[in-house]
């Protein structure tokens, strides 16, 4: 297997799925002159051209609209948005378009698209540049929300999402992720959607954590096996569809789990997950179900204070401590 | 007003031209040129000459309500109204006399768009020392507009900018050490270390705010206009934005409300050319932003940003017309930003001759030259460059020395928030 960044991987995934199939094409800003704000789609414009590789200027709403339209009549878009934050003046389009349309049709008419780019906060950034945007957009029945965490799911997850019908799909990449290194599967390898990722094997407590996250879970797990508390990290990899069965399956071997997300954490998928466990799992828990997410707050700019309000691993240790009734 | 923008941009459009030779089909006319001198004829084209003029076309003031009518007059006075395009993008280096008389105004120009120069070089070392972090949008190339601004503004006005404010938060009266401290995260900056660089915010000089997501100020301005139309508190409110900005919905929208209910409003676009890596060639199917006014009722106008005796001219003749009644225009400057679009920018995508050509145009170049001409002494401005040093030094040593932003503030300013 190659080892590739994670940046890397999706330009990957979008090079091969655009070299498979024609009717794919890359939409957003700076995504071909600049090759990408981020540096994604490093080498498409040369080679793929201006028709497949396409700069829109600042109309967030307005070339979402263009992508559901054209994946409405048979072409497959996948639209990037220089970050989720800026998705929101795209909100109606996303879920009064593409999220209905399929079903509103009675089936009549596919939303083939994929809006994708980075979740979440960079360093620093302020209070409407640090969004996490996974709890909001899996509110929305007919949207699939993806959310890898290695270069390895980001690439295989790609390649779903831009080959998936008849929904539209959120792919949430990570800013602080696309540096990271990682073996990535082939052309062929495709990662389904709905399928949860053991990342790390324990028996003690179920830590469920996704997107950057999932980095913060596996460092608080390796923390507290110093003391012999053992963690089964797991990622859900897509929030919808999740993969409940896995989830339930750990927390009926650890009895005790920890959720650990970066989005808001009035409601979400982190409230989201308690319930199914709480209800599916209830006689398996021996401590109540605890979330770690952003606290619930506009982001500030401060780094000392911006640290209190994002999930750090201590906040995550913390709860691990708190749902073994751990000394710390 | 309005209408007669409107309509007059309906009857000239195919006849327009503008000095950078476009061949597009527009309206907009150019003000501020004639910066430093009375009323002029237009020497160009004559159609040109007279077809733009705002202030002299239907309906007549007979038609409409008492009040408007006497304040079109005054408009009609206002000089500068009504100029040709090509004919008026002469420099505003005007007569050695007259500018002399404009002596003390021009050193205050200058200091303070030297003060922002200063300003934004330090904070881009701070940056490379890790000191400030998140974004970092410069300001420098574009002091002229801030600084022009500004200075046709009353205290009590509104002004809005994007996240590449800190120019012109200073240019409305920040103090130099409430926007170090702000970019250092700390307590005493203007927005107590929770805004920085991109969330100034000045409520006591009626800057309210910058703004992170491409557009979303421009509805807010069409919103204080709308108070001071409601509560006819005879105040204008400036609302600046980038070319980029102009392809957003929030530009439209507001557009189109503010000159449906002639609001007080003055919108600015800050035509610096490129949007992140973008040439606007890219992003706009017009050649000059200015043409996106007629379709909303307002008029167009083009002003060259690089001079702030004509950024100065052009938004004190708008603004006039804004405060009297006239309702919105759409005011775009051409400028230029020296750096790359933040400060983790190369900006590779532009040519070096390209940017050398524009830096001939520096605004402080060019305002020497005005200063020269009215008079003053290259000692004299030594003199101020000093005592500017001395102001953004004390700056960096606040923000040094000031406490790191507070918990409280944080916390008291959002209504019952989940318990940590
Ligand atoms: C809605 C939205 N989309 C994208 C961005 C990212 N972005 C920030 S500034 C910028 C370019 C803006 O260019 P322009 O309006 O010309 O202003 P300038 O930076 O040149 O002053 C972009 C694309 C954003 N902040 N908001
Ligand atoms: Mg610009």
């Amino acid at each position: 297997m190659a080892v590739q960044t994670y940046r890397d991987a999706l330009r990957d995934a979008m090079y091969e799925e655009m070299e498979r199939d024609e009717r794919v094409f890359l939409m957003g800003e700076e995504v071909g002159h600049y090759q990408g704000a981020y540096k994604v789609s490093q080498g498409l414009l040369e080679r793929f051209g201006e028709r497949r590789v396409v700069d829109a200027p600042i109309a967030e709403g307005g070339f979402a609209g263009v992508g559901i339209g054209a994946a409405m009549v048979g072409l497959k878009p996948i639209i990037e948005f220089m970050t989720w934050n800026f998705s929101f003046v795209a909100f109606d389009q996303i879920v009064s378009n593409a999220s209905k349309i399929f079903q509103m049709s009675g089936g009549a008419i596919p939303v083939p698209v994929v809006f994708r780019g980075p979740n979440g906060a960079a360093r620093q950034v302020a209070a409407q540049h640090s969004h996490s945007v996974d709890g909001l957009y899996a509110h929305f029945p007919g949207l699939q929300v993806v959310i890898p965490s290695t270069p390895a799911d980001a690439k295989g997850l790609l390649k779903t999402a831009i080959r998936d019908e008849p929904n539209p799909v959120i792919f949430l990449e990570g800013e602080t992720l696309y540096g990271l290194k990682g073996e990535v599967g082939g052309a062929d390898d495709l990662i389904p959607f709905g399928k949860a990722r053991i990342g790390r094997e324990g028996s003690d407590v179920t830590v469920i954590a996704w997107g950057r996250c999932y980095y913060e879970a596996l460092s608080a797990a390796e923390a507290v096996a110093e003391r012999g508390i053992e963690c089964e990290v797991i990622d859900p990899r897509t929030l919808r569809p999740l993969d409940i069965d896995a989830l339930v399956t750990s927390v009926e071997k650890t009895h005790r789990c920890v959720i650990v997300h970066e989005h808001l954490p009035y409601g979400g998928v982190g409230a989201e997950i308690v319930d199914q466990i709480q209800r599916f799992a209830f006689d398996a828990l021996d401590a109540p179900i605890i979330r770690v997410g952003s606290r619930d707050l506009p982001m500030p700019y401060a780094s000392n204070l911006e640290s209190l309000v994002l999930p750090t691993v201590e906040r995550v240790v913390e709860a691990i401590e708190a749902v073994t009734y751990a000394e710390s | 007003m309005v209408e007669r923008a409107q309509t007059n941009a309906a009857k000239r459009a195919p006849a327009r031209k503008t000095s950078g030779g476009s061949k597009a089909a527009g309206s907009a006319r150019v003000l501020g040129a004639s910066a430093g001198k009375k009323s002029t004829k237009g020497k160009g084209d004559k159609a040109q000459a007279k077809a733009p003029d705002a202030a002299s076309a239907k309906p007549s003031d007979a038609q409409r309500k008492p009040k408007e009518a006497a304040e079109a007059k005054a408009t009609k006075r206002s000089k500068g109204a009504g100029e040709p395009s090509a004919a008026k993008r002469k420099k505003a280096t005007g007569s050695r006399g007259k500018l002399a008389g404009r002596r003390d105004e021009l050193l205050g120009y200058f200091r303070k768009m030297y003060e922002i120069r200063r300003f934004e070089e330090e904070s881009a070392r701070g940056y490379a020392q890790g000191k400030i972090g998140g974004f970092l949008h410069l300001y420098i190339g574009q002091e002229a507009v801030g600084v022009g601004i500004s200075a046709a503004l009353e205290q009590e006005d509104y002004l809005f900018q994007s996240y590449r404010d800190h120019g012109v938060a200073l240019a409305r009266g920040m103090s130099a050490n409430a926007a170090m401290a702000e970019l250092y995260g700390k307590d005493t900056g203007c927005s107590r270390g929770l805004g920085g660089s991109m969330h100034f915010f000045d409520v006591a000089n009626n800057f309210l705010g910058g703004y992170g997501i491409v557009g979303g100020q421009i509805p807010l301005a069409a919103g204080t206009a709308f108070k001071s139309k409601y509560t006819q508190d005879g105040r204008v409110t400036v609302c600046l934005f980038g070319d980029g900005a102009t392809n957003i919905a929030g530009f439209h929208e507001a557009l189109s409300l503010a000159g449906l209910w002639k609001l007080p409003v003055i919108f600015v676009c800050e035509n610096n050319e490129y949007s992140m890596g973008t040439p606007m060639h890219r992003t706009s199917p017009v050649k000059d932003i200015a043409d996106k006014g007629p379709g909303y009722g307002m008029e167009g106008v083009i002003c060259e940003g690089h001079d702030v005796l004509q950024v100065k001219a052009c938004m004190a003749e708008v603004v006039e017309r804004a405060r009297t009644g006239g309702g919105p225009t759409l005011v775009e400057m051409k400028t230029y930003r020296f750096r790359g679009h933040s400060i983790s920018d190369p900006a590779k995508y532009r040519t070096d001759e390209e940017v050398k050509t524009r830096k001939a145009q520096d605004p402080l170049v060019v305002c020497r030259k005005h200063l020269a001409a009215a008079g003053v002494s290259d000692e004299e401005l030594a003199a101020i460059e000093e005592e500017i040093e001395a102001v953004v030094q004390a700056a960096v040593a606040f923000a040094e020395d000031s406490e790191p932003a507070k918990v409280e503030v944080m916390e008291n300013a959002v209504y019952a928030p989940l318990e940590a």
